[in-house]
């Protein structure tokens, strides 16, 4: 049977995006059928549709083929990102058992949204035109705002998400207006052909409406990856959101939306390099700075760990400021890592808080390196990883974008990012005080480690150390990866 | 014995820390130090046949270089994970490993009542392994790994007695005040690669002179920077502040990291670097200059401290002050020899001073100490050889480092190095002496309990202090001056500094020029240097004869001297208030800006909001309260003021 779609339009294309929203369709019907008390069941469906769909991703490697009127690429860059995407979300279905058994709020739609906003990861990762990647920062926005207000009857949770909504769509609004004035302006919305209008191939574009539309779309994608000043929303989603949904939120999404400022920055506005060179350096500078110091007052540790997120933006945008393929590919492996480490990292908050965000506190982490020592050493190797220790993915990562950085002839990005880093330690450094060199004030209770979330820590420690002493693959991926834009 | 056999040196510690760190609390304690020890002692036969079979080669053969593993294989970047054996990495190797070793048997009996006693072995094994690697390295990202792993190695270690506060804030202050240093060393690094294209020595250093312009801005942008990373590791002005609060860990600690290995580890590497900063006169006048004022300034502080580790902590900031002098006049080898001699006689002080403290039930205030010597003959007799050496006393180790230092700056560098050298090695002799005086001589001091426990150490501690002794006695005879090859060291050492030829004569005299003082370049005249050398001993004599005036014969002395200066007494007992001042100046302006950051921006959330500012609403209507409270549209007119700058910076550029 043949479909009637445009002649490029192969299914084969979106594959592994098509069997994620059928999962995620399919569990919204299970629902229906499934008994009160069996919900859990969905998440095995969750990750059934994730693995099979992580296969069909890892077949597409290597190839590149554009499709549905050019609006769609698969390429090595969206191969990769897909499957950081389908493993982060695969890390958060498990590590979200044993909290949505915990908070007694097993539902089927958790894991159907997860599965939509990772389709919609997948789509602002293929997306070769402006109207893709807004549909993709839809789909993936909407779900978000839904999934950090969860646990309903939590207050926090609620206003968390009723604030990333109100702005989330405040910023969609701006980078929608962007899309409009780029589009008057070049009369397209594809990235190549904007590129190459703003190259002046072509009819001379109106600079100013490219300039308003680029500054737009910039905040708008800014806003994404929380960027400073467009980050006010991270701690306080961050903080209120469930954990599990915390930790989705600063893995995956953050690397989609990097993924689309990859492409809008490298292909459409890549000939204008020259004019947000210098913003996105400045933006680069204050996200760290802001990020790092801010950290410094929390004495919340989801709230400290959103600060350092939006740190780390800081850092990956300086491989976006280099450009290029050296710029891209460090920017690149630099989000694999950060993902690695702070699933991890995550992974041992969602362990340790216990219910009503109980737990959450740095204070509840004193003494905790003696009473469980495995627990211990591997936040210990997190948080090293996070600040940039070797042999750390951390480390490698940190030295490949300000390396990058030096090279491309922005030493002041690498001296800023080294000062910051080192600024970072004092903030990592304190938990590992604190859970090493103090006493606990009250007795701790025994911790079993569950299966599932034996699973998740012992990815994250494999994905932390492992790329630190061998990075040569992962390093491969990133640069073929980033190579695939440019042909 | 086959040079194959190099990578086990620092693996066998590795494998140790290993074992000790996974049976923690369950391994008895007779194998956790057979694990420990044995697996640093089979680290030292290795290294010592390594060492041989170096000597047996050829003289400017002596390299040997060891490919591990492929680490980073990135097109522009290729990094090995490569050992390299020469001459000057393997005198690193054999002091590591050899008073590492001694350290770790000594360990054995301080550390006998401790609960923790596999943590501990653990932690050293690791630290060993760090530092093995650091000097082994064959090229900057190696090192530059050893180099973060001895930080955080001594980290764990200054904090290893948790539970006392001041040792974890001690632990935690290294271990940032070391960060600010790397970040400097960091980005030499990545000057290094944006130069050169590679991070090897071989190459680096090979290509250095026809790369660089002599005296250039790259040339000395790149060895000031790796010199800030040398001053945090080795506690040089500005950054010396972490070394005396790290004293705060075990004794042996001290002894092993905080003087004998890891902050000598900023020297190493200027050691290592020597052609770039031989193509950098400037950068080598600053390193000079800051080293001898670490030297002089150190030393005034250690003159009135009254806890006994915290006199040898100054002393060692001041010892490696003169290490970095012998660098910045370009007498590379010189500085290498008083590492290596220091590493003997201050291992030696810190571990006798562990068994004065060990006798007395952990007693460190010399105030309640004195008249020792009886009760603790071993530990006596070994102090004051120690003592003798860092004093610079004929024919003791120290004498002839010190010495050859202080010649090398009078030769290459000018008078007033050499000036600012022998005021220190005055102040060293008096206070070492001070201390010396006050905790084995004079009138008995102790507490009672102090005075019940009373007991010379055990044999596991005094044997190490015994062989130690031994080294500070004759660890200087295999460099002797003036006699025709006397100077083994040198020679062993000539072919790793003969590339300094390459860069031209400026080398040996870079420092002396830039200082403008021609007249030093003096040809080598022996009878100047004898001059010298007898200036010096009876500089140190006469700290000696005043200390023992003071705290001998007329022990009041001291009590009136502090009285009646009142003012340079109290500068110096709160050491010159720079920890104050750092605190004031940097540490609360940033936790001010931290705290400022988020409390007038979005810490009302905090209190407000997201603990629940709806709580005793309905929900609906605190949503739209929520809506009202101003921070959701404070937040979305910040985003509008970020977009309007962005926007005006493209449209006005």
């Amino acid at each position: 049977m043949t479909f009637p779609f445009p002649v490029d339009a192969s299914l084969s294309l979106i594959e592994p995006l098509l069997i994620v929203c059928g999962v995620g369709i399919l569990l919204l019907l299970l629902d229906l059928v499934l008994p009160h008390g069996q919900k859990h069941l969905t998440a095995w469906v969750a990750l059934g549709g994730l693995g099979w769909a992580l296969i069909r991703t890892l077949a597409q490697w290597g190839l590149s083929e554009r499709g549905y009127a050019g609006m769609v690429s698969l390429d090595n860059l969206s191969t990769l990102f897909n499957v950081v995407f389908l493993c982060s979300t695969a890390i958060v279905v498990l590590l979200s058992m044993a909290f949505l058994k915990r908070e007694e709020v097993e539902h089927a739609e958790y894991h159907a949204l997860l599965l939509f906003a990772t389709s919609g990861m997948m789509m602002l990762a293929s997306g070769l035109d402006l109207i893709t990647l807004f549909l993709g920062i839809e789909v993936l926005s909407i779900s978000l705002y839904i999934l950090a207000g969860y646990r309903r009857n939590s207050d926090a949770s609620n206003e968390a998400a009723m604030k990333y909504f109100l702005l989330g769509a405040f910023a969609s609004g701006i980078l929608l207006y962007g899309i409009a004035l780029v589009y008057g302006a070049t009369g397209t919305t594809s990235l190549h052909r904007i590129g190459e209008a703003i190259a002046g191939v072509g009819a001379p574009v109106p600079e100013g409406l490219i300039y308003a539309g680029m500054s737009l779309i910039l905040v708008g994608l800014a806003f994404k990856v929380a960027a400073v000043p467009f980050h006010m929303w991270t701690p306080d989603v961050y903080q209120g959101a469930p954990t599990p949904i915390t930790a989705f939120l600063s893995a995956g999404p953050k690397a989609a939306a990097f993924a689309a400022f990859l492409r809008v920055f490298f292909i459409a506005f890549g000939p204008a390099q020259a004019e947000w060179d210098m913003v996105l350096g400045v933006i680069a500078v204050l996200t760290m700075t802001v990020g790092n110091i801010a950290a410094i007052a929390q004495t919340n540790v989801k709230r400290m760990l959103a600060y350092s997120s939006i740190a780390h933006s800081g850092y990956v945008l300086i491989g976006l400021v280099s450009g290029g393929l050296v710029g891209g590919t460090g920017a690149v492996f630099y989000l694999m890592a950060y993902v690695a480490m702070n699933l991890g990292a995550f992974g041992i908050v969602v362990l340790l808080e216990s219910k009503a965000d109980r737990g959450e506190e740095l204070k509840d982490y004193a003494g905790i390196g003696f009473k469980y020592p495995l627990i211990g050493a591997l936040l210990s190797l997190f948080m090293l990883s996070l600040s940039g220790i070797p042999p750390t993915v951390g480390f490698v990562g940190k030295l490949y974008l300000f390396g990058t950085a030096v090279q491309t002839g922005h030493v002041w990005l690498a001296v800023f990012g080294v000062l910051n880093s080192a600024i970072s330690v004092f903030y990592y450094l304190r938990l590992l005080v604190l859970m090493y060199m103090r006493e606990s004030q009250e007795t701790l209770p025994a911790i079993r480690i569950p299966l599932a979330m034996a699973v998740v820590l012992t990815v994250a420690a494999v994905g932390t150390l492992w790329p630190g002493l061998f990075p040569n693959t992962w390093f491969h991926a990133a640069q073929e990866s980033v190579r695939s834009i440019f042909s | 014995m086959s040079l194959q056999l190099l990578w086990l040196v620092p693996i066998l510690p590795l494998l140790g820390a290993l074992l000790n760190g996974l049976g923690a609390g369950r391994l008895p304690r007779k194998v956790v130090s057979a694990i420990g020890v044995g697996s640093v002692g089979a680290a030292l036969v290795i290294a010592l046949g390594c060492f041989a079979t170096l000597l047996g080669m050829p003289g400017e053969e002596r390299f040997f270089a060891q490919t591990l593993f492929s680490w980073i294989d990135s097109g522009d970047l290729s990094v090995a994970v490569r050992l390299g054996l020469d001459p000057l990495s393997a005198v690193m190797m054999l002091v590591v490993t050899g008073v590492g070793f001694l350290i770790h048997v000594y360990s054995t009996g301080y550390m006998n009542h401790e609960k923790d006693y596999g943590r501990y072995f653990s932690y050293l094994n690791l630290f060993t392994f760090c530092m093995l690697m650091l000097v082994l390295a064959d090229n900057f990202l190696v090192m530059f790994f050893g180099w973060e792993g001895v930080g955080l190695c001594s980290y764990l270690l200054i904090g290893f007695w948790y539970t006392k506060p001041s040792a974890a804030e001690a632990g935690k202050k290294a271990f940032i005040v070391n960060r600010i240093g790397d970040w400097g060393f960091l980005i030499g690094i990545f000057l290094l690669f944006v130069t050169f294209g590679s991070l090897d020595f071989g190459r680096v250093f090979t290509e250095a002179p026809s790369i660089l312009p002599l005296g250039g801005g790259m040339a000395t942008a790149i060895a000031l920077f790796l010199f800030v990373g040398a001053t945090g590791k080795s506690a040089q002005i500005p950054l010396y502040t972490w070394l005396p609060d790290a004293m705060e860990g075990p004794t042996p600690v001290s002894a092993l990291i905080h003087a004998a290995t890891m902050v000598t580890a900023g020297v190493y590497m200027i050691a290592r670097c020597h052609v770039l900063y031989a193509l950098a006169p400037t950068a080598l006048l600053v390193v000079a200059v800051v080293g001898a004022a670490t030297a002089v300034y150190a030393a005034t502080i250690g003159l009135v401290q009254k806890d006994i580790k915290r006199v040898l902590a100054y002393s060692t900031v001041s010892q490696l002050g003169y290490m970095f002098l012998a660098m910045g006049v370009s007498a590379f080898a010189a500085g290498i020899f008083h590492l290596m001699t220091h590493a003997f006689f201050k291992a030696l002080l810190f571990l006798g001073a562990g068994s004065v403290i060990h006798a007395l039930s952990g007693e460190q205030d010399m105030d309640r100490m004195g008249g020792l010597k009886k009760h603790l003959p071993r530990t006596h007799a070994t102090m004051l050889i120690a003592t003798l050496a860092i004093a610079g006393i004929f024919p003791f180790a120290g004498f002839f480092s010190k010495d050859e230092i202080l010649w090398k700056a009078f030769s290459n560098g000018g008078p007033i190095l050499w000036a600012a050298g022998v005021i220190g090695a005055f102040l060293t002799a008096f206070y070492m002496f001070r201390l010396y005086f006050m905790t084995f001589h004079g009138s008995e001091r102790l507490t009672p309990e102090a005075k019940g426990h009373l007991h010379e150490s055990p044999n596991s501690m005094t044997i190490p202090l015994m062989l130690l002794a031994v080294l500070s006695l004759i660890g200087g005879l295999i460099q002797v001056p003036l006699l025709q090859g006397g100077q083994r060291l040198d020679a062993f050492l000539e072919p790793v500094f003969a590339d300094l030829a390459r860069v031209g004569g400026a080398a040996a005299h870079g420092a002396a020029a830039a200082a403008g003082h021609g007249a030093a370049h003096a040809a080598h005249d022996p009878g100047q240097e004898i001059a010298l050398m007898l200036v010096s001993l009876a500089i140190a004599l006469a700290g000696i004869y005043v200390a023992h005036r003071f705290y001998v014969k007329d022990p009041q002395a001291p009590h009136r001297l502090a009285a009646r200066a009142r003012g340079w007494y109290d500068l110096l007992w709160n050491k010159y208030w720079v920890d104050e001042i750092y605190d004031a100046r940097i540490v609360q302006p940033i936790v001010r800006l931290s705290n400022r950051l988020w409390k007038d921006v979005d810490a009302a959330v905090v209190d407000g909001a997201v603990n629940g500012i709806g709580r005793k609403i309905e929900q609906g209507a605190g949503w739209l309260r929520l809506a009202q409270t101003g921070y959701v549209q404070l937040y979305a007119l910040i985003l509008t003021v970020g977009l309007v700058v962005v926007f005006g910076y493209l449209a006005l550029r």
